[in-house]
């Protein structure tokens, strides 16, 4: 029953992780309608960015919402030079931007900050575990950190004409356009703002896992995975999707298969929900009149 | 008048005709030179181990310095593969065909040397002591012109399991490892010496290199009341395991893959007191060790670096590697005598009589027999104290299996 709870909260400290990745990439999607596959490794990057600053002598704090503005500037520059250009071609000249984007970040992280692994503060500092040796400090707090990001997207889409304006851009921007709102404003500032909350999950879970310019990789395809189940357009869908998977994995590995078919389990009932579900366990079925 | 036929025999004719050249006119091989070849990674992720051909071409300009060997020149030609596979094989056919070398030797990498492991079997040509620790290049049955060098991490799990059958014959064995080639490698070791023991005896679970964490596995392995770890998987997972263990209050008697045991990208990450106790091996001396600052083999290293690598750094150890592994190649090329044939190199390599080398620690041999292309089988124990690694007990040899 111990090593139950042991895996119970474990799996729920990894999908913490999967949740807040999975959260960005619907930042992106609800902004521009578009998965991009260079969002971890932006994450990364933003990641390195705040351990140069921490490293340099800056108080945690004040490294955190400095990279926010860093990360925000440069997804809004990303926007503005190289997805403007191809704003209108077809879909599949976006993904192989995302996919040269991913190459290019993650090979020039590795160039300027080196492939050693390295060590990353946390701010929620502990001895041991606590609780009885089934959770760390950190695991708290950035399931915490996760969960407010949460509240402030969904405060900001539901409640902010701005959020209402960027829904309206990405949904129709022909109309929304014709009412005034300047969608290629709208488009920039849902970049910056999947950058800011991407660089505050590489924040968090780089203190878990360590980091090098590669800690996102894996991490991206359980976050994509988290995120279609519980619906690429439900922020809180989303976050709950990601524990799922983590919580999923963790006790199918333990209990069902083993380790070495953990992952498989996990995605394939991932598969057979959106069988059933297409727009995944939270998402809005969508009907459009032809 | 040419006919198809003549021309087909005519090619014939010249595509047997290396075959059937006497030993004195081997490729690769005239009256004033011998024509090496290798591959490293000069560029690229990996290019950190392209020292190791700087220091291997500073040893044969010592030896031509000497005077060469049997009265020949060593021409050492090293290509970029820039660890990339499809370039490996590239700049490996070049060597081969182009600059028709009489062997290759000390190509970096398990992927890179993954990708010529059978066209250099099927030429025939020998593939000498590759800088790789994958227990495949030992496998003199199925690939008898391929041979590795340092200890494969088969052997190294062997080592650590005899040490605890040794220490503790009752000991409950959790095995962590990578699921690929690499951490297999370990799970296979540990079955050699154990055996039929080996299902009552431990319990396995392994990772992805995608995984996020080893956090799950960490806990499981200690749900199973296991005594002993044992983990086989690159650093950031090693750190994690590390500090992982540490801070569940499991208090196993830990082993280390050496590859993941650097200060730098491990110890100091996972925490320096969190690895206490953990144990790891090595074969070489290290330079930083004050044990070795008299030692005459290390004198002799030292003296090497500061006449033909005087800009080395001599905190680098993939320079008491190169030393070594260019040690052993030199001997092979002495015994061959007045024969270069590929063949008469390739049974050199496979019959060295335990040797010292310079750079490794006392006890630990170079040796090879046609059966047996484990280059390296021994190593000694250290243990981490906090701030360093301390080597502690006799040297151990891997299983014969």
């Amino acid at each position: 029953m111990d090593g139950f709870a042991h895996q119970l909260i474990a799996g729920i400290a990894t999908g913490g992780i999967y949740a807040s990745v999975a959260l960005a990439l619907v930042m992106i999607y609800q902004a521009t309608h578009h998965v991009n596959f260079a969002q971890g490794e932006m994450a990364t990057l933003s990641t390195f960015i705040a351990l140069t600053m921490i490293q340099a002598g800056l108080p945690y704090w004040v490294a955190f919402f400095a990279t926010l503005v860093v990360s925000f500037v440069i997804g809004a520059l990303v926007e503005r030079i190289l997805m403007r250009p191809v704003q209108n071609a077809p879909v599949l000249t976006h993904v192989g931007v995302f996919i040269g984007m991913l190459l290019i970040i993650s090979n020039a992280t590795g160039w300027i900050f080196g492939h050693t692994t390295k060590a990353f503060p946390t701010p929620f500092q502990s001895d041991g575990l606590l609780f009885g040796g089934l959770v760390s400090a950190h695991e708290l707090g950035s399931t915490a950190v996760t969960l407010a990001v949460l509240i402030l997207v969904y405060l900001f889409f539901a409640h902010t004409s701005l959020g209402l304006a960027m829904r309206a851009a990405a949904y129709n921007p022909r109309s929304a356009r014709l009412v005034g709102i300047r969608v290629g404003w709208m488009l920039a500032l849902g970049w910056g703002l999947a950058a800011a909350i991407g660089s505050v999950a590489g924040m968090m879970v780089a203190p878990a896992v360590f980091l090098d310019p590669n800690m996102m990789l894996g991490i991206l395809l359980y976050a994509f995975a988290g995120a279609l189940l519980g619906g690429i357009d439900n922020p809180s869908g989303a976050v709950i999707g990601g524990f799922m998977v983590g919580v999923l994995e963790n006790l199918a590995g333990a209990y069902v298969v083993g380790t070495e078919l953990k992952l498989t389990v996990a995605l394939v009932i991932i598969i057979g929900v959106l069988v059933v579900r297409p727009s995944g366990l939270f998402g809005r079925v969508v009907f459009s009149r032809v | 008048m040419t006919t198809r036929r003549t021309l087909l025999i005519a090619s014939g004719a010249t595509l047997a005709a290396p075959n059937i050249a006497p030993a004195q006119e081997a490729p690769g091989v005239t009256a004033n030179e011998i024509r090496i070849g290798s591959t490293n990674s000069l560029s690229g992720p990996a290019s950190a181990y392209s020292v190791i051909s700087t220091c291997l071409t500073a040893m044969f300009r010592r030896l031509n310095e000497e005077g060469g060997v049997a009265g020949r020149r060593i021409n050492f030609i090293v290509y970029d593969d820039a660890y990339s596979p499809p370039r490996t094989l590239e700049q490996t056919r070049r060597l081969v065909e182009q600059d028709r070398v009489a062997f290759t030797f000390n190509q970096l990498g398990t992927p890179t040397n993954n990708a010529v492991h059978r066209y250099m079997n099927q030429r025939r040509v020998p593939h000498l002591f590759l800088a790789t620790g994958a227990d495949k290049w030992a496998n003199p049955r199925e690939f008898p012109w391929t041979i590795g060098w340092q200890p494969s991490y088969r052997v190294e799990a062997q080592i650590y399991a005899k040490h605890v059958l040794e220490t503790r014959p009752n000991a409950r064995i959790a095995l962590l490892h990578q699921n690929d080639d690499f951490g297999r490698d370990y799970l296979n070791g540990v079955r050699d010496v154990l055996g039929p023991r080996f299902d009552s005896m431990v319990r396995v679970a392994t990772n992805e290199a995608t995984d996020p964490t080893v956090d799950s596995q960490i806990v499981q392995l200690q749900a199973s009341g296991a005594d002993v770890l044992i983990c086989g998987v690159i650093p950031r997972f090693a750190a994690q395991a590390i500090r992982r263990v540490h801070d569940i209050g499991w208090r196993p008697m830990m082993f280390m893959t050496n590859v993941s045991v650097s200060v730098g990208a491990v110890m100091e990450p996972a925490g320096k007191e969190r690895g206490v106790g953990l144990i790891t091996s090595d074969y070489r001396k290290d330079q930083s060790d004050p044990a070795w600052a008299n030692d005459a083999g290390m004198n002799e290293w030292r003296g090497f670096m500061q006449r033909f690598v005087p800009n080395g750094d001599l905190n680098d150890n993939n320079f008491t590697y190169g030393y070594g592994v260019g040690t052993t190649m030199i001997q092979v090329l002495k015994q061959c005598g007045n024969d270069f044939s590929r063949e008469n190199i390739m049974r050199q390599a496979a019959n060295i009589a335990p040797m010292d080398i310079a750079t490794l620690l006392p006890g630990v041999k170079v040796q090879t027999q046609p059966n047996n292309f484990n280059v390296i089988r021994q190593m000694q124990l250290q243990r981490w104290n906090g701030t360093g690694w301390e080597r502690f007990g006799n040297v151990i040899e891997g299983a014969n299996i």
